[in-house]
């Protein structure tokens, strides 16, 4: 737990001798930047005086040409070094956020929604790179450009320093004022904006509703209202807003008058000559950027600091997940057992006192109706989640004591939900793998999947895109892919989440006959709902609100006559529903896959893994 | 027609090819100029007053020059003595505040007026596009994503606003203030305002060389920025399956490249940004520089008055302050250019489903219903029906029953004319549904749908949808009538209690009844209820339901997609679909004894929900 000042500091100083750099190549500048008002006074005065010569005026021209242009390098050097830095530290922000999110659980992830973490990742991590780049820039340059200048114009007249820097409190007092309107004006303004957002995001999803009670004029009435009310606090920002450019220029105006009028005494007089007092003025028109600036760079920070605050909380999100302290890395043969296992998600308890064991090279079915916790069971082996109580265990060793990433590599997975990744298709077979996907390592893949025969339509085979900048796969496609990609890393244990669901049965059977073939050697664990699916397997659970209800092979399990035997009743009418039909269905679903899939692209979504903890 | 509207979702906010556009395009630039043709009268009122801004702006030099020559200098000199010089010292400064104040004045009123132009056009386009997507069918809603439609109708207009307050009406006020000072000097001395505009090709190329590279470092930036966010999104979103594939390291080191290329891009945004301000600031003071040694000469010969040169040198400023300027409202115009058109595309996105040119009336409607070998696809070739012919009297009630993907849902939406027909017809009382002005239809078909969408509103509100013509009395009639009073009395504010989509202050049963109040309401002759099995609905508010659903369905035409065995049995006659056609029609005990479909869906749907009917 580190505080937002701490990780502040901490990105900063990573750069510490560019950001030294910078502020002193700002103090050169700034100190450059109020030489040639001097100069210019010369010149003036020199005008003046009947002994006048030109070569004078040229000499300190030229000097002002030097000093502008020594300024302006000066100036260009500061900006890039300290702008660079500000970069480089936002990219490594990025990269340790991204770190560290790699590190976290899944539950974090179904906690923080998606969209919330990338508007901390692209919005907020924006506004601390202002803040650290143009605003610590900018901040110096205000703070020594305000501080020399008035050095200088102290050093020509006090009192006209006085006049000048008399309205300062005043114009303080007015911007903070104007600054505090426009604050809160601006959060009634984004308030609307969200009531709008709102209003119309209800309408087009309610579209159906408001079509069928022909309530299209009445709800473009409603969000009118709404829209106009919008309209009244944008201008009502403006009329504040609109206030902050005109007063500078009026505050800066009156200064300039007064220091004109005042010092114009005094030069009629003889106090002071029409020089200093040009000097002067030039030392005022320096002021007016950084008065401009104080609030532009007091909004930045707070807004930078409240954005930090934000990324802090994901520095701070502690991953629940991690490698044991002393981890046991012998070889994974394949043995699963689970021990008295119960798991509670929130405040609903998914398990209750789960206990199996699946010998190495066993096979595993788990059936039961939506929501009996099967997708939770298979989700604590490669320790998606862990158990609150219980063990999971493999070859008799709990998975919290192996290194997860070992765990993980052991364990081929196949969701529920498909996720496939927006590369080539070879990319999201070899996904599990370090090395390149060899050619005959794909085809064995795509064999077992059934996937060759697809890809063959595809206009760059197993190199094609996946997603929307590619080809969009049908489900059962994907499913099929995603299985290719379990299969590639040629696991010790196979785990399938309900993952032939989009397949029809004739694939199915063809890709369970070959993963059993695939499979003689190592451990299955397959969660499906069709009996079909499952009824091969050595031993089929059958779960029902978190416990196991009945168990053994699909022969003794219908003797037994209780949920599984009513499944199978269920699903052999379905199949007489199905079968008139299912040859032309199935023929037609083949063609369909070909040609391009239904809207429902890859729609990104917690890794597949989001319904059923 | 939509472009790229393939409805592909996930991403959208990402998308490279959304990102770029182009700063200027004449024929998005004039159809948004059109917006603001309702309000020409403020547009010229804040155009005088530009000019007035560029008069205020170049007087405050041209006075100090008086001052200096007029009042201090010959004071100095001793041509007039002291009183004098203060004496001619206090009008003038009189007059340097009149200018102030009417400077700032009228700067103020011209952004009031930019502001209030802008954003009344910009409520005007928004509320035209709100407009315009209620009148589009159901496919368009079907293929755009709501995050999508939001962002245009919130985010793109806002960017709209911008150019026209910030990006035209600034430009334009740059251009006369240029103009103006341009004027000024050339009146105050000719030689001097050539020596000013001798720098002016060299800041104009400056400004259009650091441009383009700003454009090009624009582009590259924005695609990769498009790019890391779509890395991240779908890494975030797909978390599990990096992690189940131990595939951190390859997918960090691939972040790691994206972002490394972005902090390339960035730096050498950087290195052009760092030079700009300082070389536009050096040409400045060197332009000045050159103003004292050329305006030094012409003093020392006696040709010129120290005021004037004064004048020059604050006017420079002035001067070239707004060239430097016009480059950063370049970003400004690209963002809104972009934004424009996807704005206009939408809008430029025609119904598919339009009222007849001449639709027939409907003043009394029985609500007899017929399907005359009706075939539908929501996809070109995919069949949901086909060839599916019945005729439903009126007041007559049936029942649709079938398997998923049967083709239920699509009736009920062909009914209330969501979607048109490819094949065959549907008729309302014998008239064509396409015949007929779709308000009619709607008027006179109520719909229940399957998930009964609450507006954010009341309760009352909810049942009376804006249709003020329904009584408060009449609302509570309609909740009364459908079981719906007793739930809603108990809420704290009864009829008033506030109510949202996401709110979940009602639990689904309740959103149900109201639903149902909600088509009673409005009094149907044909009713459409869409009654899928739902989640969780407690013993208590079921039968409320069922109890409800058998009186609604009493005197008017009733057609339902029943999930509940009570229903089914209580309907006048039960339609089976089967693949998209109608296999079997009767009653329910006349199909059961059938045993065909109907048979098995029974054994399969309704029998395992309803123990105590189990024979």
């Amino acid at each position: 737990m580190t505080s937002a000042r701490a990780t502040f500091f901490h990105y900063l100083a990573g750069h510490r001798l560019q950001l030294l750099v910078g502020v002193c190549l700002a103090a050169g500048s700034s100190l450059a930047a109020v030489v040639p008002p001097r100069f210019i006074g010369e010149i003036i005065d020199s005008l003046q005086k009947p002994s006048a010569r030109f070569d004078d005026v040229l000499r300190l021209a030229l000097l002002i040409v030097v000093f502008a242009a020594a300024e302006a390098a000066l100036r260009a050097g500061a900006r890039y070094v300290m702008l660079d830095a500000s970069r480089k530290a936002e990219y490594r922000m990025r990269n340790d956020l991204f770190a560290h999110l790699q590190r976290m659980h899944l539950a974090y992830f179904q906690h923080q929604r998606i969209g919330d973490l990338m508007a901390r990742m692209t919005n907020d991590l924006t506004w601390v790179r202002q803040m650290m780049g143009p605003g610590i820039m900018q901040g110096s340059f205000t703070v020594m450009v305000f501080t020399f200048a008035v050095l200088s114009m102290i050093s020509v007249s006090l009192k006209l320093t006085v006049i000048a820097l008399i309205l300062m409190p005043l114009a303080s007092l007015t911007f903070w004022y104007i600054g505090r309107t426009v604050h809160q004006r601006f959060e009634r303004l984004q308030s609307q904006f969200g009531d709008m957002s709102t209003k119309a995001q209800e309408n087009f999803s309610g579209i159906r509703v408001v079509k069928a009670f022909s309530q299209e004029d009445a709800e473009t009435k409603d969000f009118a209202a709404v829209n106009y009310e919008y309209f009244r606090r944008a201008v009502a920002l403006s009329a504040m807003q609109g206030l902050i450019w005109p007063s500078i220029s009026f505050i800066l105006g009156i200064a300039v008058l007064s220091v004109l009028y005042v010092g114009g005494q005094d030069a009629i007089r003889g106090e002071l000559s029409i020089g200093s007092l040009v000097q002067f003025v030039a030392y005022l028109y320096l002021l007016q950027m950084p008065m401009i600036n104080i609030g532009w760079i007091s909004n930045m920070f707070q807004a930078g600091w409240a954005s930090l605050g934000r990324l802090q909380e994901i520095f701070n999100a502690v991953p629940k997940i991690t490698d044991p302290i002393d981890p046991v890395t012998a070889p994974i043969q394949g043995e699963v057992e689970f021990r008295g296992v119960s798991f509670a998600y929130g405040q609903t308890i998914e398990l209750h006192d789960v206990s199996f064991k699946v010998p190495a090279g066993g096979s595993l079915a788990i059936v039961g109706p939506t929501g009996s916790g099967k997708s939770t069971m298979v989700n604590l082996i490669p320790r998606l989640f862990d158990a609150q109580q219980g063990e999971v265990l493999i070859d008799g060793i709990s998975v919290k004591r192996r290194p997860l990433e070992q765990l993980r590599r052991a364990v081929g997975y196949v969701p529920q939900e498909t996720f496939l990744f927006s590369v080539p298709l070879r990319e999201n077979v070899g996904f599990g793998l370090d090395e390149k996907l060899t050619d005959p390592q794909l085809e064995w893949a795509g064999d077992v999947s059934q996937l060759n025969k697809d890809v063959e339509d595809f206009p760059a085979r197993y190199d094609t895109m996946i997603g929307e900048r590619g080809v969009t796969l049908s489900g059962g496609q994907k499913q099929r892919a995603a299985i290719a990609r379990a299969v590639a890393k040629d696991p010790r244990i196979l785990i399938l989440d309900d993952a032939l669901s989009a397949v029809d049965t004739y694939t199915e059977a063809e890709i369970l006959r070959r993963l059993r073939g695939v499979m003689r050697e190592r451990t299955s664990i397959v969660v499906a709902h069709r009996i079909s699916t499952v009824k091969d397997a050595d031993e089929i659970l059958v779960l029902d609100g978190g416990r196991i209800v009945e168990r053994g092979s699909h022969r003794d399990l219908l003797e037994h006559g209780g949920l599984y035997a009513q499944m199978y009743r269920r699903q052999l009418l379905e199949e007489e529903l199905e079968v008139d039909e299912e040859r032309e269905e199935h023929s037609k679903r083949v063609k369909a896959e070909a040609d391009e899939g239904p809207q429902l692209g890859m729609r990104p979504r917690l890794g597949g893994i989001g319904g059923e903890p | 027609m939509m472009h790229g509207g393939g409805g592909h979702g996930g991403r959208g906010n990402f998308d490279e090819d959304e990102i770029l556009g182009k700063a200027y395009d004449a024929r998005l630039m004039r159809r948004l100029l059109g917006y603001l043709r309702p309000y020409r009268g403020l547009v010229i009122v804040a155009l005088l007053i530009i000019l007035g801004i560029s008069v205020t702006e170049a007087a405050p030099p041209v006075l100090a020059k008086f001052i200096v020559d007029n009042a201090i200098a010959p004071a100095v000199n001793g041509q007039i003595d002291i009183d004098e010089g203060f004496a001619r010292l206090a009008p003038l400064g009189i007059a340097y505040i009149a200018v102030l104040l009417l400077g700032s004045g009228l700067r103020y009123a011209q952004t009031m007026l930019a502001s209030y132009v802008g954003q009344r056009a910009m409520y005007d386009l928004r509320v035209q596009l709100f407009a315009h997507l209620q009148s589009l069918s159901l496919t368009f809603f079907d293929r755009n994503p709501v995050g999508r439609l939001m962002t245009r109708i919130t985010n793109d207009i806002d960017a709209l606003i911008d150019m026209v307050t910030q990006g035209v009406v600034a430009i334009f006020g740059d251009i006369v203030v240029i103009g103006t000072i341009a004027i000024v000097l050339l009146v105050l001395d000719f030689r001097l305002a050539l020596v000013t505009f001798a720098a002016l090709p060299l800041l104009i190329w400056l400004t259009m060389y650091f441009r383009r590279i700003m454009r090009d470092s624009f582009r590259s930036i924005r695609i990769r920025l498009a790019r890391i966010n779509a890395y991240l999104n779908e890494n975030l979103s797909g978390m599990a399956i990096v992690q189940l594939f131990t595939r951190e390291r390859a997918s960090f080191q691939q972040f790691d490249d994206l972002n490394t290329d972005l902090l390339n891009a960035n730096r050498g945004q950087i290195r052009a940004m760092s030079m700009f301000f300082p070389a536009v600031g050096f040409t400045r003071a060197a332009t000045s520089a050159a103003l004292f040694v050329a305006g030094g000469f012409w003093i020392l010969k006696g040709e010129m008055t120290i005021g004037t040169l004064l004048a020059f040198w604050q006017l420079v400023d002035r001067f070239f302050q707004p060239i430097g300027d016009l480059a950063e409202k370049y970003n400004i115009m690209q963002a809104a250019m972009a934004s424009s058109e996807r704005v206009f595309r939408l809008l430029d996105t025609t119904a598919t489903i339009v009222d007849a040119p001449h639709p027939r009336e409907l003043a009394h409607v029985r609500g007899e219903i017929t399907f005359d070998n009706v075939s539908f696809a929501y996809n070109e070739g995919d069949w949901v029906l086909r060839d599916v012919s019945f005729k439903i009297s009126a007041a007559e009630s049936v029942a649709i029953v079938g398997a998923t993907g049967a083709g239920k849902t699509s009736i009920i939406s062909l009914i209330s004319r969501f979607y048109d027909v490819q094949k065959g017809r549907i008729l309302l009382d014998g008239v064509d549904l396409r015949d007929l002005r779709q308000d009619d239809v709607r008027r006179h078909v109520g719909v229940v749908l399957q998930d009964p969408f609450i507006f954010a509103g009341t309760v009352a509100s909810n049942i009376r949808l804006n249709n003020a013509a329904i009584s408060d009395q009449q609302v509570r009639a309609a909740a009364a009538f459908v079981n719906a009073d007793k739930f809603i009395e108990k809420l704290p504010q009864g009829y008033d209690t506030v109510v949202t989509e996401r709110g979940s202050t009602l639990s689904v049963g309740q959103k149900q009844l109201l639903a149902f109040a909600r088509a009673i309401a409005f009094n149907p002759e044909i009713l459409l209820v869409l009654d899928e099995a739902t989640s969780s609905v407690d013993t208590e508010t079921e039968h409320l339901i069922q109890d409800a659903l058998a009186k609604l369905m009493v005197g008017r035409t009733s057609i339902i997609i029943a999930h509940r065995l009570s229903t089914i049995q209580n309907v006048d006659r039960i339609i089976v679909l089967h693949k998209g056609r109608v296999v079997e029609m009767g009653t329910h005990r006349d199909l059961l004894a059938e045993r065909g479909v109907y048979h098995r869906l029974y054994e399969l749907q309704y029998r395992a929900h309803e123990p105590s009917a189990s024979a």
